[in-house]
């Protein structure tokens, strides 16, 4: 019988914390991530909010103990799986048959577009090499491998929205199918203008901080950040120092085959990537003690998933809410992010916050959690991570 | 467990997508850059959606529909595509458009299609394929994850048919951008000779290859898909040796088993020593066949060789244009594909008769 | 009208459609010329760049996107604006 995926740790680098420890604190303290843009070059600065990490790329380099001049997006994905190894407590990495599996959605893009401002005038000579070498998404994967010495498998998925959350599946199936013992899995993207502006074309950004799950909201805010767990098989899992975090029972991934942006008004990909994942897991939808909700705050998306959840889960709900709330919408890394936030509500039995919530949706069947809880009895988590061209997957985190 | 190849669709600088025999003659190109002979895409796709498609969509849609065309199914449980670049074009309208014009008056078509996951998506949505829908965009393993990811969920025994393939386009601004890395032949090149070719660099290449993967074998069964494994920066020609060996171990096999290799060479004389090194010390007795003078060199080269092998296992016959060394094969039970990207990315794909 | 049926084509990339088949009233959208949502927004950058109308609310794209008259009666009502 093939190995289950236990969650032996996580890291978080985002918005609202450098480190899962600050993410729990911002948390606690309803402190969200969304300001005036301060980082990002871009013309829209202070038309936008946006969740930044508050940091420039030389801290951030400085911490990751990677070269400046990397893509901010490796060097936001190296902080967050060295917190995630650490938190395993599975010491020396070469020891093992590692894998890392990670996503994004544009790759070295921010270094891109500084190229491309040279590049235009004079295609021949113009922009250093240097800036587009790792304009690959598999590039920013490999800069964080070698780094941390991950050589037996690597790979990276590109899914748009639901990037992350894909990487964990894939992740898993790795382990099951005894290929390696640990994969680092989850996402990363930093805020780039190519996405900025990409967004802004499809008029679905908030010029306040944005509003999941109510009825006022306008779009959503752009976040970023990286977000790892450390899957393990069975044997390793037996073996950490302060046991798993909690197991990975259950994930689906299906396709609203809709539109190439657009959710379904009645979210049939949301429907079908919830309901496999619940199936795989064994489990009926009251099991479910929290649902880490895709929630971007647009209109379409928010209506969508409400429905789907209604159809899922009528008449009785489990708490939901949308930590989209405090780190914006991390693109490619939210499905990381939320898996780490996931699985450690399982095992701490914590229920997240949803920001700035006043009005209920005529398509929400329930409020969301509004306020920071922990210790509550939490057996089952699902994570919600839904995005263009249909991609739509669900995970679910499981006590032992 | 066995995977059937229940069919094929291939998009590539070569007569590959038309009814045509299998490359009955070479398409001859001068110069380093090849192009893919497109078909007419309005055979599959409405008009309304084809006038936002970049190539590399359109490519891997083509692709697509011809291999679930020849596998005879409508439905796959699972739709899983490999691009290194993604959607190159509408990434460059994008960008360029940004960078010119201020960040400002910016149209969201290109945008929305130059996300690397529009090529699996586009498909989903003309197929109204609800199922399992992935992506995977790791440079030169972009084609082989995608296809160990269907091994997996085939394995896991919920899906049975699974559209697989790679996809990657070039376009001006990628082949201006690689060409100063110092990628392609300075000196003028004809892809039928890249292969004998003694200089450094190769030929850019680009297309599109899809597979329908099944659990069972049918009439259908073209190919069985028997193996893969990917070797990641290898230390040492020993490691990269062994991991070799250990494939082959792995299927039970000794090199002599290997009745075609199909190797990765691109015309340039640094990488091409890889290659004759594996092909010399490992596999001695074996026929070796070339593919990149046929398809360019490109992060899912891969995916045209495995069209290429999945083929020749059903003709039961290697063209001549593509053997090496050693003469045709007399029998054709397994082909072992070795690819061995920019030296640091390494594939093995192994096909077996079904 | 002519003109705007020439932009709407280029800005749509409408490969097989000369401006003389669309007519003055035959709807955009849906069963009409079968334009969806992402040509909506195609739309908004229409105006934004020939006529630089700048439409804040994609709520009101239905309306002024009926037809040609009515994008044509927008525009015309919009520059009569000033400021």
């Amino acid at each position: 019988m093939s190995s289950q995926a236990w969650i032996a740790g996580g890291g978080v680098i985002c918005g609202i914390g450098a480190n899962l420890q600050q993410c729990l604190e911002a948390f606690r303290q309803m402190g969200t991530g969304m300001q005036e843009i301060q980082y990002l070059q871009t013309t829209h600065r202070g038309i936008f909010p946006v969740a930044e990490v508050k940091a420039d790329n030389t801290a951030l380099a400085a911490q990751a103990g990677m070269p400046a001049h990397l893509s901010r997006t490796a060097l936001l994905s190296r902080i967050a799986a060295q917190e995630a190894w650490e938190a395993a407590g599975l010491g020396d990495i070469s020891q093992y048959r590692v894998g890392f599996v990670s996503a994004n959605t544009v790759g070295g893009m921010d270094k891109t577009e500084d190229f491309f401002t040279d590049y235009l005038q004079n295609p021949q000579q113009g922009g250093h090499l240097r800036q587009v070498m790792h304009h690959e998404c598999g590039s920013v994967t490999e800069l964080v491998a070698d780094a941390m010495g991950i050589r037996h498998h690597v790979s990276t998925i590109s899914t748009a929205c639901s990037s992350g959350a894909n990487a964990l599946m894939y992740g898993a199936r790795l382990i099951r199918n005894n290929m390696v013992d640990v994969v680092i899995a989850g996402g990363t993207d930093a805020l780039t203008r190519f996405t900025l502006n990409g967004f802004n074309t499809l008029m679905i950004l908030d010029q306040q901080p944005c509003r999941p799950l109510d009825d006022t909201r306008t779009g959503l805010n752009l976040g970023e950040g990286a977000g790892y767990v450390v899957l393990v098989s069975d044997a390793l899992a037996a073996r950490l120092p302060n046991g798993p975090w909690c197991r990975l029972s259950g994930y689906a991934n299906a396709n609203d085959a809709y539109h190439q942006t657009a959710s379904s008004p009645e979210g049939t990909g949301n429907y079908l990537a919830m309901k496999g994942a619940l199936t795989m897991s064994g489990l009926q939808p009251q099991d479910i003690g929290y649902i880490n909700v895709h929630g971007t705050g647009t209109q379409n998306n928010d209506s969508s998933e409400g429905k789907a959840i209604e159809r899922l889960f009528a008449p009785d709900y489990p708490p939901v809410s949308s930590t989209k709330s405090f780190t914006g919408h991390t693109l490619g890394a939210s499905g990381g992010i939320e898996a780490v936030f996931s699985a450690l509500a399982v095992q701490q039995g914590i229920i997240y916050p949803n920001a700035r919530f006043t009005t209920p949706m005529k398509e929400w069947p329930v409020a969301p959690a509004t306020v920071f809880s922990g210790g509550n009895r939490l057996d089952h988590v699902m994570s919600n991570s839904f995005g263009f061209a249909g991609n739509c997957s669900s995970l679910i985190f499981s006590k032992g | 467990m066995k995977i059937y190849i229940q069919g094929t669709g291939c998009v590539s600088p070569q007569q590959t997508a038309g009814a045509g025999p299998f490359l009955a003659s070479i398409q001859e190109y001068e110069g380093n850059r090849l192009a893919a002979v497109e078909p007419d895409y309005k055979q599959w796709v409405e008009p309304n959606m084809l006038r936002r498609m970049g190539r590399a969509v359109k490519m891997g849609v083509a692709a697509a529909r011809l291999s679930l065309q020849q596998a005879g199914i409508t439905l796959p449980d699972a739709i899983i595509t490999g691009t290194a670049y993604g959607c190159l074009q509408d990434t460059g309208v994008f960008l360029s458009k940004m960078v010119t014009g201020q960040e400002k008056a910016l149209s969201p078509t290109a945008f929305i299609q130059s996300t690397h996951n529009t090529v699996s998506g586009q498909i989903g949505l003309l197929l109204s394929c609800h199922a399992y829908n992935n992506t995977f965009v790791h440079k030169g393993f972009s084609f082989e994850s995608a296809l160990l990811d269907s091994m997996m969920i085939l394995q896991e025994g919920a899906v049975q048919q699974v559209l697989a393939g790679g996809v990657d386009e070039i376009t001006d601004h990628s082949h201006t951008i690689l060409s100063r890395f110092g990628l392609y032949k300075q000196e003028p090149v004809r892809n039928t000779s890249l292969l004998q070719s003694a200089t450094h660099g190769t030929i850019a290449g680009e297309g599109a290859a899809f597979f329908v993967l099944g659990a069972a074998k049918s009439p259908q069964s073209i190919a069985q898909l028997a193996g893969l494994t990917t070797i990641y920066k290898p230390v040492s020609t020993e490691e990269r040796d062994a991991a070799i060996q250990g494939f082959l171990a792995t299927h039970g096999l000794r090199s002599a088993d290997i009745d075609l290799l199909i190797c990765g060479h691109n015309g340039n004389v640094e990488e091409n020593d890889t290659y004759a090194q594996v092909a010399q010390t490992l596999f001695p007795q074996t026929t070796v066949a070339g593919f990149k003078h046929l398809c360019g060199e490109y992060p899912t080269a891969t995916a045209f060789a495995a069209w290429m092998a999945a083929e020749i296992l059903k003709q039961q016959q290697a063209p001549q244009d593509i053997i090496l060394s050693g003469s045709a094969p007399e029998k054709l039970d397994r082909i072992l594909i070795y690819n061995c990207y920019q030296g640091t990315h390494h594939s093995l794909i192994l096909l077996s008769k079904p | 009208m002519a003109d705007l049926k020439s932009q709407i084509i280029e800005q749509l990339n409408l490969q097989e459609v000369k401006p003389e088949d669309i007519g003055d009233d035959q709807p955009l959208f849906k069963d009409g010329l079968g334009l969806d949502s992402i040509d909506a927004l195609e739309l908004i950058v229409l105006l934004q760049q020939h006529y630089s109308i700048r439409l804040a609310n994609p709520d009101q794209g239905p309306e002024i996107f009926y037809s040609v008259r009515t994008m044509a009666t927008y525009i015309t009502a919009q520059q009569k604006q000033p400021g």
